[in-house]
């Protein structure tokens, strides 16, 4: 794909985030949806696309009253919403739509108009993963870190600084679910959830959505809000089953997303101003540290203990809080994206002075997925 | 206190022989005739190759400890919390998910890379599972 041609003009979250008790999951779409329709000053009549997960295009579609020419239902977890970005912005180049809406939310928290997961019994995950007691992403998420602890030689208390210095950028943050200050021994004084992890190293479970407006660069000039343009993309995909991970060292995903989206952009590391990598637990920050090339990953937990990427550090990492304390609703892209977005238009409560290169890192399933955005503010 | 039923895996046409083989004791793999890849989970045609000419063979059972959580909540149902949910290396190759029996369920008793050997666990009449203990001698 080429850079810079399509732009982000509308981006916005629900009304509120946490715990909203008074709308089902949909209707947490349409807030969202409609708030970003406001934001970029446009009619729902002028949505032409529309990409969702979870619940299906159409549904979205008949309940905001849009009548699409393209739809793109991708469902891969967490990290869908960076693959629509990824396909919306390649649709809209090839001219098979003008205007896309992205929409995800989700009841995580309430559960209300939301369908439980299931994983049928003759499913592979159903057969050789179910039966031994997998309960849930905190039982399945964390079965790596282990493994790559030892391999990479990080320690539990670097792995806990990725919770405490995720907190200071929360504090900042005032939509942030959780913004107390928090130390590494809170971290590993916190209930014990699935060792070696503990209740402040998994994500929160919240309620709320996001959306994006997608349109071709030449028109986005026109829209009230400053563009944010597409530099480079990458996704992939490996296994719904943790355990068939080609390695716990790494992820294959990662590691094919991420240097795609690099290369696409023709950016190196030394340019990203800002970064956020989808933190559901708090290893995937080490993880895509090394996976997208930043460093070996023998290196990622020093990194973080160090400081390099708490405020005032040099990569500021996961700026909202991140799915360890802004909000996370069970597939958490969708928010990253909007803090990137944020960050470029230069309107972020804890915004990087100047930041014009943005990085946006989601993971799907339990490192299932992958989906990597390269936003900047220039064309 | 009677406990809630594990969740029960439900054969398909592709894992049968899987299935078959718990039953009888054998914990099968799949080789392929044309690359020799050993993989699994099973399926038949070679992941590496694409060659539907795969046979089935009995591993031998032995495997390392790659790496594990210890659950404490919620459970899942059929478990009591701590119990460590752990990924196993075969000697042939592949890994597979599992639990480790007669070892205690603590950091200090799981060492990543402790020798194991399989242990068949009977759910029901058709379903065998195969878990895996610290390997003796």
């Amino acid at each position: 794909m080429r850079r810079n041609q399509v732009a982000v003009v509308g981006a916005a979250e629900t009304t509120k985030l946490g715990v909203i008790p008074d709308m089902s999951q949909i209707q947490l779409h349409a807030d969202a949806a409609l708030n970003a329709i406001a934001d970029a000053g446009l009619k729902l009549s002028d949505i032409d696309g529309i990409a969702t997960a979870v619940e299906t295009p159409q549904q979205i579609a008949h309940y905001l009253g849009i009548k699409p020419t393209w739809a793109d239902g991708t469902s891969v977890g967490g990290c869908s919403f960076m693959l629509h970005v990824r396909h919306a912005a390649a649709a809209t180049e090839a001219g098979l739509c003008k205007t896309v809406l992205i929409t995800h939310a989700e009841s995580g928290k309430s559960m209300i108009g939301k369908q439980p997961r299931y994983t049928p019994p003759s499913s592979l995950n159903g057969q050789f993963e179910a039966p031994f007691g997998v309960y849930g992403p905190p039982s399945m998420f964390p079965i790596p870190v282990l493994r790559y602890m030892k391999t990479h030689g990080i320690t539990h208390e670097q792995i806990a600084m990725v919770a405490v210095v995720q907190r200071e950028w929360a504090a900042k943050n005032p939509r942030a679910t959780m913004k107390d200050p928090i130390t590494v021994a809170d971290v590993l004084n916190s209930r014990m959830i699935a060792y070696p992890f503990r209740l402040l190293q998994c994500c929160l479970v919240t309620d709320g959505g996001g959306a994006l407006i997608l349109t071709s660069a030449d028109r986005a000039k026109d829209f009230p809000q400053k563009p944010v343009y597409i530099l480079g993309t990458g996704e992939s995909v490996e296994t719904p089953m943790v355990s068939q991970m080609e390695t716990f060292n790494s992820s294959r995903a990662f590691r094919t997303a991420g240097p795609l989206a690099f290369k696409e952009a023709g950016i190196t590391h030394k340019d990203v101003d800002h970064l956020m990598i989808y933190d559901a637990f708090a290893h995937l920050p080490l993880f895509g540290l090394g996976d997208l090339g930043f460093m070996p990953h023998e290196e990622t937990g020093k990194f973080i203990a160090d400081g390099n990427t708490r405020p005032g550090g040099k990569l500021p990492l996961n700026t909202n809080g991140g799915g360890l304390s802004y909000m996370h609703s069970g597939m958490y892209g969708m928010y990253a994206l909007q803090e990137s977005v944020r960050q470029m238009r230069g309107i972020a409560p804890a915004q990087v002075p100047g930041a014009k290169i943005s990085v946006c890192h989601g993971v799907g399933g339990m490192f299932a997925a992958s989906g990597t955005i390269i936003f900047t503010n220039e064309r | 206190m009677a406990e809630a039923a594990r969740a029960r895996p439900v054969p398909t046409p592709e894992t049968q022989h899987f299935w078959e083989g718990t039953r009888a004791g054998e914990l099968r793999l799949q080789r392929c005739d044309a690359c020799e890849h050993v993989y699994f989970p099973p399926r038949p045609f070679c992941p590496s190759c694409a060659s539907r000419k795969v046979s089935v063979f009995p591993a031998t059972g032995k495997a390392t400890l790659y790496s594990y959580v210890i659950n404490h909540r919620p459970p899942a149902p059929g478990f009591t919390p701590p119990y460590a949910i752990a990924v196993v290396e075969l000697e042939e190759g592949p890994r597979m998910m599992t639990n480790i029996i007669d070892c205690p369920q603590t950091p200090e008793a799981l060492d990543l890379d402790m020798r194991l050997e399989v242990a068949f666990q009977k759910l029901d009449e058709e379903i065998t599972l195969p878990l895996f203990r610290p390997a003796k001698g």
